[in-house]
């Protein structure tokens, strides 16, 4: 069996030790050890989540950051519409044929790292295509289904076969071996559920005795009791030729019965392995919170493996922490009286060389404390958010928000970093957490302002161990 | 009237996750609110209508928001029911036992039948006359498209009968400006510009709809003037850092993260302008550009949407 040669074994060995690219001084946190035992152990993670919410760079950065802590051979097969990923990766134009990522890639982000990472992009033309040929009695067939209007028509233009392909693809992958560990993003689902479901439908849509009634007549010419209704609605609203058409399609079609619904079983059988597992990727907005809740539930529903939650783009702790928020008020409050203060050593301006006056200073002071203000607000939002999602689920993975976007290598190393649970590197200008016993005297600031909640069935609590100090 | 509300049909689309939903339930509520009877209709059943109104479920047969507003949900097997009835006169339709099933089949193997039958029965709204203005809420970016393109497609595929007969009024309806526009829908950060200039492109290029405007959601409010940025910019420097501190009785690295609030607005709404940027310079020139502010009180429900329709109107009347 091919599987038995590959597996989490050559990666067991290495799974704790703090990879190169490591930020100093982290500690091997709760979080830390799950990831690496969830990466470690699992052969296919399946990334989902709302649209928009930064599933393909959540995808790349797992795999890169796999790639170069745990070691193995990393696959991240993404949908990337953007086409930024290939570029972030260093590979140039990204095709179904995977691409190994340069370790210049890596050495430039200055990380030697312990394994390969690759790097596909999902082409449903071409995947839909390759599965044709596979499936097909003979050439002859195969070139018929893939020159017909209709079948292009279905696999180019219409969204619910891309949920199939993606896993049919990710499945094909596994089946080659050549990848220790699978990192699939997936296309943006209508409905969560219909990913899931991709696989049984496709293997339904053969077994019907719909499209046995579709297609029995046009052989024999003889309607059936049952089907004679269908027939009157159907050539009603579509016109008898169209049926026609259609059904001189799914005859053709009908010839790789076997070999889809065999192998759509195999895919659904792939998802419910132990050794997949899924990541749910979200905001922590109103909308796409909803969204993963529903995609956890439907997970659980189906018994299928959560192995992580991961929420993107939440804002830095110290808009929800107390003492800075005071501070914030005050500085709102007493803006005229510091603004005088202030006002003395600030430069003169650049364009007109005039002294700011106490005014303008006071004004931008009171913007100061209004921005801190609104940002509280979403804060406090996504606060109560993160803890309802993170009460459904054992881990959950933080990554602050963080403006622009990401380019490079690195860039994604850094996101991986933060769903890895090592201690943050702010962005620019957003001084984030930092040392409690730096912070101010008030007794609140003891809590550690980690941006990772780590919920664990091994340890109930969260972590408690303060991030060591990052210097100023 | 504004010339947006002046439409009889108007598709809200964009990229999934800009507030989409919220942006076309806020275009209904103001055009009701200037006496259009409106219809907005959800073609994605999820809910997200009624959790905007607030208003609990909005079936098919269509729920009254208020005097002149009335929410549905599309359900492509009751348009097809509803068209076998009314439309297609089919006498057996009440015999006709596996419908759902055979409806099921048919959409799924003949592409295009879903979309058309909901593009259908919006036009049939617009036709029938019992609104003044029908707002859609797309699908978003992917399938829109698909949607409606589909008259124009179903006339290529289908060579006769029913449905054939049906796509020229259709295709009429859709193709007039001053009946028919799509409103795209984006905020100011990369991939919801990138996919909204593709999308106005293929909306051009593969729909007969012309497109009516483009909204910026979720735009930030400029922070601080040019020479005022200049003086919060000198408020890092460790000196005044340590003054405000004294002054407040704090450290000065909570300062500075209080600033840092400020600094992370000012960042983020500067990345903002350059995709506005890059979205004015994608969409043709006389499609307007409706800006649309960031709402920091509340993301949603009915507040966010009169919230929503406020700003929009002040961008519409001014």
């Amino acid at each position: 069996m091919i599987q038995g040669q590959r597996g989490a074994a050559p990666r067991s060995t290495t799974r704790r030790e703090p990879g190169l690219g490591r930020a100093q001084g982290s500690l091997d946190s709760e979080q830390t050890r799950h990831l690496e035992q969830l990466l470690s152990a699992k052969e296919v993670v399946v990334a989902c989540g709302p649209g928009g919410v930064g599933k393909t760079t959540i995808s790349a950065a797992l795999a890169a950051t796999a790639a170069a802590r745990l070691g193995g051979r990393v696959l991240v097969l993404t949908v990337d519409p953007a086409r930024r990923l290939a570029d972030a990766l260093g590979v140039g134009g990204l095709g179904n044929v995977a691409r190994r990522v340069p370790l210049e890639a890596f050495t430039d982000a200055g990380v030697r790292p312990k394994g390969e990472l690759s790097a596909a992009m999902l082409d449903m033309g071409e995947s839909w295509d390759s599965l044709v040929r596979r499936h097909a009695p003979d050439p002859v067939t195969a070139k018929q289904i893939l020159v017909n209007p209709l079948y292009r028509n279905i696999t180019r233009r219409f969204a619910q076969g891309h949920d199939y392909i993606a896993m049919e693809r990710l499945y094909e992958l596994h089946e080659q071996g050549e990848y220790d560990l699978l990192i699939v993003d997936t296309p943006p689902s209508l409905n969560a559920l219909d990913l899931l479901d991709a696989p049984g439908r496709m293997a339904e849509f053969f077994s019907s005795r719909l499209l046995r009634w579709l297609i029995v007549p046009y052989r024999s010419r003889l309607v059936n009791l049952a089907s004679r209704p269908f027939y009157q609605v159907a050539d009603r609203i579509l016109g008898s030729l169209f049926l026609e058409d259609l059904a001189g399609f799914f005859i053709l079609f009908q010839t790789m019965r076997d070999g889809f619904v065999a192998r759509a079983e195999a895919v659904s059988r792939l998802l419910r392995d132990v050794r997949t597992t899924f990541v749910v990727v979200t905001t922590l907005e109103a909308v796409p919170a909803v969204d993963a809740e529903q995609l956890i539930e439907s997970l659980r529903e189906r018994h299928l493996h959560l192995g992580l939650l991961v929420c993107n783009k939440v804002l830095p702790h110290s808009f929800s922490d107390p003492p800075i928020g005071r501070t914030a008020e005050s500085l709102g409050q007493r803006a005229g009286e510091l603004a005088e203060l202030l006002a003395s050593h600030l430069p003169p301006d650049q364009g007109t060389s005039d002294r700011p006056s106490g005014d303008v200073v006071a004004r931008v002071l009171e913007e100061v404390a209004r921005s801190f203000a609104n940002f509280r607000l979403v804060a406090t939002r996504e606060a109560e958010l993160l803890r309802s999602l993170s009460a459904a689920h054992e881990v959950t993975a933080t990554v602050p928000y963080h403006p622009g976007h990401v380019t490079d290598l690195r860039g994604l190393l850094d996101v991986g970093a933060k769903i890895w649970g090592d201690e943050e590197a702010a962005p620019p200008g957003v001084r984030g957490s930092r040392s409690p016993r730096r912070a101010s005297g008030d007794p609140s600031a003891a809590t550690p302002r980690r941006r990772t909640t780590v919920r664990s069935t091994d340890s109930p609590a969260p972590s408690r161990e303060p991030a060591p100090d990052a210097g100023p | 009237m504004p010339e947006l509300l002046a439409h009889q049909l108007l598709f809200v689309t964009g990229k999934g996750g800009v507030g989409k939903t919220t942006v076309a339930a806020a275009i209904a509520l103001l055009a009701s609110e200037h006496g259009r009877r409106t219809l907005i209709c959800e073609v994605e059943p999820k809910g997200d209508l009624a959790r905007a109104y607030e208003c609990g479920p909005t079936p098919f047969g269509g729920r009254r928001v208020s005097d002149d507003l009335v929410a549905m949900s599309m359900d492509t097997e009751a348009a097809l029911r509803e068209y076998l009835r009314t439309v297609a006169k089919v006498p057996t339709i009440g015999r006709i036992g596996p419908v759902a099933r055979a409806f099921d089949f048919v959409a799924t193997a003949a592409p295009g039948i879903r979309e058309i039958l909901t593009v259908g029965k919006l036009c049939f709204e617009v036709r029938a006359g019992h609104y003044d203005l029908v707002v859609v809420d797309a699908s978003s970016t992917g399938n829109v498209v698909g949607q409606l393109a589909a008259p124009t497609g179903i006339n290529e595929l289908i060579r006769v009968g029913v449905v054939r007969s049906q796509t020229d009024w259709i295709l009429e309806i859709l193709g007039d400006p001053a009946r028919t526009g799509a409103v795209l829908v984006t905020t100011p950060e990369e991939m919801p510009v990138t996919e909204a200039v593709d999308l106005a492109s293929r909306l051009s290029s593969e729909t007969p709809v012309h497109l009516a405007c483009v909204v910026a959601n979720r735009v930030l409010p400029e922070l601080f003037s040019h020479s005022e940025e200049q003086i919060f910019n000198e408020l890092f420097r460790p000196a005044k850092l340590g003054l405000v501190a004294r002054e407040l009785g704090t450290s000065r690295e909570v300062v500075e993260d209080v600033l840092g609030a400020a600094r992370l607005a000012v960042t983020v709404r500067r990345d903002g302008v350059a995709h506005l940027e890059r979205l004015r310079a994608g969409i043709a020139s006389e499609v307007p550009l409706l800006y649309l502010p960031y709402l920091f009180a509340r993301s949603h429900g009915l507040r966010a949407v009169r919230q929503v329709a406020h700003a929009l109107s002040e961008e519409l009347f001014t």
